[in-house]
């Protein structure tokens, strides 16, 4: 059996600055890691290999030349092996277009019974990409997973859902994302370290994976950013400081407030 | 009897959950925009009862799909009765909320349908000069809102943020259509069975669902000056929220955490202590009825959000606030006179 991981590399910080002349997010000098909900995602399928030694633990990630670090942070983790798809006929997917490609490198790949990814990554927010993957790929998808038991060719999951928990089950191969909690991501070890930056990990072209090029990048994604603006900070209330009133009398302030006895601040929505 | 804006109903434990209502709210906006219908698709176990409930809500037509295996929601026979829906019908927009059904549904259905999708907006529009959507969100870690079109692929797909609106007041004489499917039973079949259910204990409303919520942030410096909050929470008759970074020191559990990459939510009254307002964290609260904040930065954001700011030490400020709460506890709060 093999396992697929799918990772993305995310800048480290979410301290963003754009470039107010450009509309355009300044990328230069920003440390970029893996995406740090992915660690779970990795801790998850490692544990699954460490009960199987028979399994195999591919990394897949789309992204720049330098994203092959993030396959190599996972792979010293305890991942086998690794690919990266990446080449400018890539460059300016939207979520579609990312799935798209990611579905092909998985078929490409060949023999995976089973794709692991996080919730979702911290730069995207959308959470998009792992259920269109699956969807694309015809295979089942199970999201929002707490806890996985694989017996034989069944998986059976935990989800988080609004009201509960569910317990669910299906056949392989099926496709999870990970929340937070399923686990404690561990810390790479020197040896696993080493290993990783040793490890050769190549990189496919979209050739290489049989997408179609019209189905890339810009031109293959269906949504096109428009506009990027900072939102505006709308609600004009009262500011008090405790230096110039007494605490006290701030506090009876806001029990004002609290209690709704003082009319909305003017100047909001 | 094609094109129009669609939005995806959400039964749960036999009735149509409010968030349903926010969507049709979103969607009547939209539909008088461009001057066209307003479809609501409700799958369940329970959801034909409840068809005229959505037509009083907003809708000009619901299209129900009643079925004992829909009780739950499951990927495959949702996706597919939707999928089916939608090839007949060819709406132009198609909406559905970001909750768990939603943020899975949505994305394996513009997977198949191959059109776009945008996750979690906060604001919708139509461009008046091509009556394209404009689905505007929180974009990179919440520091930027971005707008987005669906060029030429339909429908122009979007889910947004619970509690980001606020639902239309119920009109009883609203008239509407409802059209009742049904599919064939191997629609119904999913490859994946649910075995067991643990609902989560009813003690305390979820707090998406809390008319008052006691956020905590990085300025309450330690765990202990975060745990005052509870005792503070729960003589204002409200739920604890937390920032993310809260979060991240093992403060307060995840389900706790208001912003972008935790819950949204749109209380009555928002209590700040120690929070900056980083724009993460604006996205999950800033539609809050009343925003009270106390932080010891003048220059921090959540105060340009605020109703009421105070620049004080929220460490000091808590203490002396329960203690006047517990002074008059046997009082009046939340009893009909907070409604001010």
């Amino acid at each position: 059996m093999r396992i697929c991981l799918l990772v993305k590399q995310v800048p480290a910080t979410d301290k963003v600055v754009m470039d107010a002349s450009t509309g355009t997010i300044v990328r230069t000098g920003i440390e970029m890691v893996i995406n740090p909900l992915d660690l779970h995602a990795v801790e998850a399928a490692v544990r699954i290999k460490e009960a199987d030694e028979a399994i195999g633990i591919t990394v897949l990630s789309m992204g720049p030349a330098s994203a092959v670090e993030a396959i190599r942070e996972a792979m010293a983790m305890g991942c086998d092996d690794g690919a990266l798809l990446s080449g400018s006929e890539f460059a300016g997917s939207d979520t579609w277009a990312t799935a798209y490609a990611l579905s092909q490198a998985v078929r490409h790949l060949d023999g995976c019974d089973l794709i692991v990814c996080g919730e979702r990554a911290v730069d995207g927010e959308t959470g998009q990409v792992g259920p269109m993957v699956a969807a694309m790929l015809n295979w089942p998808v199970l999201t929002y997973v707490s806890s996985i038991s694989i017996s034989g060719r069944e998986i059976a999951v935990e989800r988080v859902v609004e009201s509960g928990r569910e317990t669910v089950r299906c056949g392989l191969p099926a496709l999870i994302s990970v929340i937070r909690e399923i686990n404690e991501p561990r810390i790479p070890t020197l040896a696993g370290k080493m290993r990783a930056r040793r490890a050769h990990v190549p990189t496919l072209s979209s050739e290489q994976i049989g997408a179609e090029p019209e189905c890339l990048g810009l031109e293959g994604s269906p949504t096109r950013v428009v506009k990027v603006f900072y939102p505006r900070l709308t609600r004009s209330g009262v500011v008090v400081s405790a230096e110039a009133t007494s605490l006290e009398g701030c506090v009876e302030l806001l029990l004002q407030h609290l209690r709704g006895r003082e009319p909305l601040g003017r100047g909001g929505d | 009897m094609c094109g129009g804006v669609w939005v995806l109903g959400e039964e749960r434990d036999g009735v149509v959950h409010p968030v349903t209502h926010e969507l049709l709210a979103w969607g009547r906006e939209l539909a008088d925009r461009l001057g066209d219908r307003l479809t609501c698709t409700i799958l369940g176990a329970h959801a034909i009862w409840q068809a005229r409930e959505i037509v009083f809500h907003g809708a000009d037509r619901v299209i129900v799909v009643c079925d004992e295996k829909l009780r739950v929601f499951r990927v495959d026979p949702y996706a597919r009765i939707l999928l089916s829906l939608i090839r007949e019908e060819r709406p132009e927009i198609l909406l559905a909320a970001a909750t768990t059904m939603g943020r899975t549904l949505m994305p394996v259905l513009a997977a198949r349908l191959r059109t776009g999708l945008t996750a979690d907006c906060t604001q919708l529009d139509i461009d008046p000069h091509d009556r394209l959507l404009l689905q505007t969100r929180p974009a990179i870690g919440g520091h930027v809102m971005a707008t987005i079109k669906t060029l030429s692929c339909r429908p122009q797909m979007a889910t947004i943020r619970p509690k980001s609106r606020r639902p239309l007041p119920r009109t009883a004489s609203r008239r509407g259509e409802v059209v009742v499917r049904v599919f064939e039973r191997t629609v119904y079949e999913s490859r994946v069975s649910r075995v067991s259910f643990r609902r989560d204990p009813d003690g305390n409303a979820p707090l998406q669902d809390a008319e008052i919520v006691v956020c905590g942030g990085r300025g309450l410096k330690t765990a202990r000056g975060f745990a005052q909050l509870y005792e503070l929470a729960q003589l204002l008759g409200g739920n604890v929220g937390a920032s993310r970074p809260a979060v991240d020191q093992g403060w307060a559990p995840y389900a706790c955490q208001v912003g972008l990459s935790g819950k949204s939510i749109r209380p009555r009254v928002y209590l700040a202590l120690g929070i900056s307002g980083a724009p993460n964290h604006l996205a999950g609260m800033s539609s809050a009825e009343r925003v009270v904040a106390v932080n010891n930065d003048p220059n921090a954001d959540i105060l340009k959000v605020a109703d009421l700011g105070i620049v004080a030490d929220a460490n000091e400020v808590i203490p002396m606030l329960v203690r006047r709460l517990r002074m008059d506890q046997a009082a009046t709060f939340g009893r009909g006179d907070a409604d001010g």
